[in-house]
């Protein structure tokens, strides 16, 4: 049982900065997803997390207690890797009782032949065996603790990695992207069996990924993560409908959110292509805007009039439930995707001309920075003041 | 089976190449255990044959082994390889381990200097060597043949190629289970490059079973000789121009290593590729 308190982490290879200045509060039996693309510094904070890389700067907690300096077998965590890790050379019974002979057996009843005389040794090694026979079954590889990893598949590798991980019942579960070497119907499936686990376990576990659905889809709490920057924290709900940044709105999202880049005319609308929308809350005229809305946010209306997004379709993508049309509105950069009912597909053609209506709650402002401009905020002018305080 | 067969005329003009040059490498071996089951007489007989027309095989063999104190010498060349090989493979795979997968300031140097260490022929360290241990006073004892071998840039070498193939994840999750880093390198390390460590081994051994310029210089006393040594002294002394005898020694010498090889060559090859193709 463990909270883990991450403060203010730095840290740089060489000169380049890998993370900068990311703190994240982690409470006791918490979700938390990493989330962000590769090289982002992720799988880095892992690290530091388990004391395999040394931070720069900062300090990290573990329930409590300062693990800063702290050898990796101390901190009392587990960590399943991409690549699962297993020892080859090992079955999968050896592979599972490595962390608890490491822990429970003094390193003479660990020495080869000599060891299995001792006493004591026979004793200690009877439980272990036990423990890890429980751990196996739980996890459905019981059967599979004679044979060695080179003989399993994916999948199945994917368990061991996780039993050997969970036989010496850690305070805290770190899981680098466990789930990225399996094909796309099992990940499906350990996505629910992991989340599963989580929820019998009742521990901490820290999660990283690259694949927004499993951040979505396991977590109580996700952190994007870009360029080594912390940009949101939040529940998986909040980070898709109320992003802080215009590159977390960006990077969540399939397909990605449709940014409209616009200049604000008078107060309460903005003008994108030639058309005035209405946006909500009080912002100063003059400024540019991104206009941020997700394809789902479209519905059809009959004619075009303020609010209301004119195009081409150019492409149309049939998912099965849903209808991804890519329509090239006059004035902006790239196609504009709008997600439709199915239904509609008889009466969309490529080439039509389709108008595009958009409730103005629906839309997300961002500022020429990429900061999220929220309604309930009185003016752009209240934001870059509170922003300048902040720097 | 091979992925593309060759047209017969080039298949035949290349086994013709292969057998050829098999069959210079094997005639010496063949000639010497065909002498070796000779009677004196027709060992300089002008005519040609490899089968002995009178079988002398069990007089010449029982003369290796009695005449000379032959067994002797095998019993010290494998003690010396042995333990030569315990105390390298003791050595080498932490030092492999520190410079394949630690990092510290100066490994590159470190390694550098290893790789200098493997051009150098160990000849050119005798005379050092010599004098270091008649300094030391184990010339002429069993340590004077194991210790200038304990560290092998060779065997260094080796074992750091095939421990970078391991994955960085293996250690981690190693040093998340509790090992510490001389059981990462026992445990994980050795087991998981045992092809390289068999490979390492034969070179190892068949080199120093052979080895005849070291133990000239470092050992006099014959009950400390090792296998080659022994025949050179037996050939001068008592064998004379008695080439039977000599050449069923010689027989008896090479047999280990040929045995130890055929038997382990599926590790020897791959360990030797194994880094190269992955």
């Amino acid at each position: 049982m463990a909270a883990i308190t991450i403060e203010k982490i730095e840290k740089s290879f060489g000169a380049t900065p890998v993370l900068r200045d990311v703190s994240l509060d982690i409470a006791d039996g918490e979700f938390v997803t990493l989330l962000g693309p590769s090289g982002c510094g992720k799988s880095t904070l892992l690290r530091i997390l388990a004391g395999l890389e040394v931070q720069t700067g900062g300090s990290i907690a573990i329930g409590e207690r300062v693990v800063d300096g702290v050898r990796p077998k101390r901190r009392d965590v587990a960590m399943v890797f991409q690549s699962y890790a297993l020892y080859p050379h090992m079955t999968v019974q050896e592979n599972m009782a490595v962390p608890l002979r490491m822990r429970r057996l003094s390193s003479i009843q660990r020495l080869p032949l000599i060891g299995r005389f001792l006493p004591g040794t026979k004793a200690v090694g009877a439980e272990i065996e036990k423990d890890v026979m429980r751990t196996a079954k739980a996890l459905g590889i019981g059967h599979l603790l004679g044979r060695k990893p080179g003989q399993l598949s994916g999948g199945q590798r994917q368990r061991v990695a996780v039993g050997r991980a969970m036989v010496r019942q850690p305070a805290v579960f770190l899981m680098d992207e466990p789930l990225s070497n399996l094909d796309a119907k099992l990940r499906v499936q350990m996505r629910a069996e992991i989340k599963e686990l989580h929820d019998r376990l009742g521990v901490t576990f820290v999660y990283v990924t690259h694949d927004q659905s499993e951040a979505m889809t396991m977590s109580d709490r996700v952190a994007v993560m870009l360029d080594g920057e912390l940009l949101q924290v939040a529940s998986p709900r909040e980070i898709y409908a109320d992003p802080d940044d215009r590159r977390v709105a960006e990077f969540i999202g399939s397909p990605k959110i449709n940014m409209l880049e616009a200049r604000v005319r008078d107060n309460g609308l903005a003008e994108i292509a030639g058309t005035s929308f209405a946006i909500p809350g009080d912002i100063t005229p003059g400024i540019s805007l991104a206009l941020g809305i997700r394809p789902e946010a479209f519905h059809l209306v009959e004619a075009g009039g303020d609010n209301i997004l004119t195009g081409a379709v150019r492409m149309i993508e049939h998912m099965g439930s849903d209808l991804y049309v890519h329509l090239a509105v006059p004035g902006t950069e790239h196609p504009v995707i709008a997600r439709l009912l199915a239904e509609r597909a008889p009466q969309i053609a490529s080439g039509q001309t389709l108008h595009l209506g958009v409730k103005p709650e629906r839309l997300l402002l961002f500022a020429a920075d990429g900061h999220r401009l929220r309604p309930h905020d009185h003016a752009s002018a209240t934001v870059l003041r509170m922003k300048e305080r902040v720097q | 089976m091979s992925a593309h067969r060759l047209a017969p005329p080039s298949a035949i003009l290349r086994h013709a190449v292969l057998l050829i040059t098999g069959a210079l490498i094997l005639i010496p071996f063949v000639w010497m255990v065909s002498l070796s089951i000779k009677p004196p007489g027709e060992i300089f007989r002008a005519s040609f044959s490899f089968w002995p027309e009178q079988f002398y095989g069990i007089e010449n063999y029982t003369k290796a082994l009695t005449n000379s104190p032959l067994p002797r010498y095998m019993l010290n060349g494998v003690i010396v390889c042995a333990m030569i090989l315990a105390l390298q493979i003791i050595v080498c795979a932490p030092a492999a381990y520190a410079l394949a997968k630690l990092d510290f300031p100066g490994r590159n140097l470190l390694f550098a200097m290893v790789l200098i260490a493997l051009i150098l022929p160990h000849e050119v360290l005798s005379l050092p060597l010599f004098v270091l241990g008649y300094q030391v006073g184990i010339l002429n004892t069993y340590a004077a043949l194991i210790f200038p071998y304990v560290v092998s840039p060779f065997g260094i070498f080796l074992f750091r190629q095939f421990f970078k193939t391991i994955p960085d994840d293996v250690i981690h999750a190693a040093r998340l289970d509790g090992l510490s880093e001389l059981a990462i390198v026992w445990r994980i390390m050795v087991p998981m490059a045992l092809p390289a460590i068999i490979a390492f081994g034969i070179f190892s051994i068949v080199s120093h079973w052979n080895s005849l310029f070291w133990p000239l210089i470092a050992v006099r006393d014959q009950s400390l000789m090792p296998p080659p040594l022994g025949i050179m002294v037996f050939k001068n002394g008592e064998a004379g121009n008695d080439y039977g005898p000599l050449m069923a020694a010689s027989t008896l010498v090479v047999a280990p290593l040929i045995i130890a090889f055929l038997s382990a060559q599926r590790w020897f090859v791959e360990g030797l590729t194994g880094g190269a193709v992955k």
